[in-house]
């Protein structure tokens, strides 16, 4: 497959970014037209409904939207370079499902009162998920290491391990939920944007921010990682600290993610893999480039489900999929062709 | 200036690998070391480069112990091309051939200039933009090849270079071996201290200053291949009758079968 220039495709992506964002502020169940937008903006005159709209619900939803989208996309690209696995993703070490049995958790505990305990103008939803999810990683990372260090295939096994007992342990909750839990839960696990707010964005915006200034420092050791563990130490790799800075990390960004936008999934396993198509596998650029792209994605599958079904709206994982997956396929096709 | 290995004995799950192996690799010096499969070769040079811990026994490396040196100045000075690297993702060979610099703070430029030129000392440089998943065996190793030349393309101030290859050749056709030895026998001359395990007695002959025949996990013999490739020492460590001629331009010992 021909390559792109990874540059041209960062710098690409850093001008459709802002531009979806940008029109996705027009769109929802009240369109607001560019000129609306910017008279919002600068003046006091504008309608109080359309700036209400407009700063306290769309610019918070679209923010958290880049947010988790860099964050789940970037994390994506480092579990399969720390993994050698072009079919890893974040949820691999466990966080994902650990973080659904916390959020079922706190759904079926906290019954009819789920609004009312706020932490931090969290939900306790919330916190549940960002806990289920760093216990479940640990305890994988834990599984996983021994004396020698840490066996990136006992990992995985251990993280399926971990999500089968986390899946039963769902379907337990689910069980003894009345019909109001149900939906919530499966709610939940479809991944929603649809409750951001300035709290919320500005603990994203400082997680994915810490994200994306750690990851460049291991791109080598990610780069050199690929080769194998033994060849990445006589690279001058200290492998076992690589391991371990980029799993915590991992598991505190996707934890967050969940905890404040659900399970919002695909985007994590396949944006990287569009990427590494796109530019080749080179860790310097695959990862900012997968940040971009999962940003994009996430904006404008959340434009879409704000839209598709006005003036209600779908949950945003639905269609990262619809829209994600299809692409994917396209890509494996004419990649198929070429070979 | 050397590896060395002193009195190393390895154990691994209720097996003897290695028992009181002691080795000196000297720099400008190419080693080679021969023995039917199993004997431990591939275990004494994980020891040496520092990937497995002896159960006893030492090893120091630049009149140091291995261990103190940091993985970074280790990686400076010593590079280590395995039998097999399993890479599965689409690098180009000279993004490969990029990661041996990865250890160095030389510059972009001067890695692309060297990336280049070891490319092209390997024979690979058409091979510059394509993809490491599609190339063949040969052409693979001949890559990991460039990656490790790469490693140690220029002398290191911490101290004497070290080249650990395990089977460099076993991929490769007749003129790459030649090739192979060509470059090894030039780095040696340059100050590189070279260890290889090889299988072909005939190339370890003509190449090697030191022999080191390894048998059932301990050594039968050291020496220069006049000394110890002989029809006695073949049939015992290989079971195989064989008629040591000399190389009638070499000079060396010519293990005919």
């Amino acid at each position: 497959m021909r390559r792109f220039s990874a540059a041209g495709l960062v710098w690409a992506l850093a001008i459709v970014l802002p531009v979806v964002s940008l029109l996705s502020m027009t769109v929802g169940t009240v369109s607001i037209s560019f000129g609306d937008l910017f008279a919002a903006d600068s003046s006091q005159t504008a309608n109080n409904q359309v700036s209400t709209i407009l700063f306290d619900i769309r610019l918070p939803r679209i923010l958290l939207a880049i947010c988790v989208g860099a964050v789940l996309a970037s994390t994506g690209a480092v579990m399969q370079g720390l993994f050698r696995n072009p079919l890893a993703d974040p949820s691999l070490i466990g966080v994902s499902s650990g973080a659904s049995v916390g959020a079922s958790l706190m759904i079926v505990a906290a019954g009819g009162f789920i609004h009312s305990g706020a932490l931090l103008g969290l939900s306790l939803v919330a916190v549940g998920a960002f806990i289920g999810g760093f216990v479940a990683t640990l305890l994988v990372y834990r599984l996983a290491t021994s004396g020698i260090g840490t066996s990136v295939t006992t990992m995985l096994l251990a993280g399926i391990a971990i999500a089968a007992i986390a899946g039963a342990l769902n379907s337990l909750l689910t069980y003894f939920s009345d019909n109001d839990m149900l939906r919530q839960i499966s709610l939940w696990q479809m991944g929603n944007l649809s409750g951001a707010s300035w709290t919320k964005v500005s603990i994203m915006a400082t997680v994915a921010l810490l994200l994306l200034a750690l990851f460049p420092k291991d791109s080598h050791a990610l780069n050199a990682l690929l080769l194998g563990e033994s060849e990445a130490r006589h690279l001058g790799v200290d492998v076992q600290a690589v391991k371990r800075r980029l799993i915590i990390l991992t598991a505190l960004g996707v934890g967050v993610c969940v905890a404040l936008a659900g399970l919002v999934g695909f985007v994590g396993l396949i944006i990287p893999h569009i990427v590494r198509l796109a530019i080749g596998p080179d860790h310097r650029w695959l990862i900012p480039a997968s940040a971009l792209a999962g940003a994009t994605l996430l904006v404008f599958a959340d434009s879409l489900a704000r839209v598709v079904v006005v003036p209600a709206e779908l949950p945003t994982g639905i269609l990262t999929a619809l829209l994600g997956a299809p692409f994917f396929v396209a890509l494996l096709l004419q990649q198929r062709k070429q070979v | 200036m050397t590896m060395l290995a002193d009195n190393i004995s390895l154990h691994l799950s209720g097996f003897d690998l290695l028992r009181n192996v002691s080795i000196e690799v000297e720099a400008g010096k190419v080693t080679a070391i021969v023995g039917p499969n199993g004997a431990g070769k591939s275990s004494l040079l994980k020891v040496i480069t520092g990937e497995m811990e002896p159960s006893k026994g030492t090893v120091s490396f630049n009149q140091q112990p291995l261990s103190q040196w940091s993985l970074e100045q280790k990686a400076q000075m010593l590079a280590v091309l395995p039998q097999h690297t399993l890479l599965n993702f689409p690098f180009t060979a000279d993004e490969v051939v990029a990661l041996g610099r990865i250890p160095h703070q030389t510059g972009s430029v001067k890695d692309a200039q060297i990336v280049a030129e070891a490319l092209e000392l390997v024979d690979a440089s058409y091979l510059q933009k394509r993809f490491y998943t599609q190339m063949s065996g040969g052409e693979k190793q001949r890559v990991q090849l460039a990656r490790v030349l790469a490693q140690i393309w220029q002398p290191c101030e911490l101290g004497e270079q070290f080249l650990v290859l395990d089977e460099p050749t076993s991929a490769f056709d007749l003129s790459h071996q030649k090739l192979t030895l060509d470059i090894v026998r030039n780095l040696a001359d340059r100050g590189v201290g070279v260890v290889m395990v090889i299988h072909d007695l005939n190339l370890a002959s003509r190449c090697a200053d030191n022999l080191v025949v390894f048998n059932g996990g301990v050594i039968e013999a050291v020496g220069s291949p006049e000394e110890v490739l002989t029809e006695q020492l073949i049939d015992k460590v290989f079971g195989v009758k064989s008629i040591i001629a000399s190389h009638p331009v070499t000079k060396r010992p010519l293990v005919i079968t």
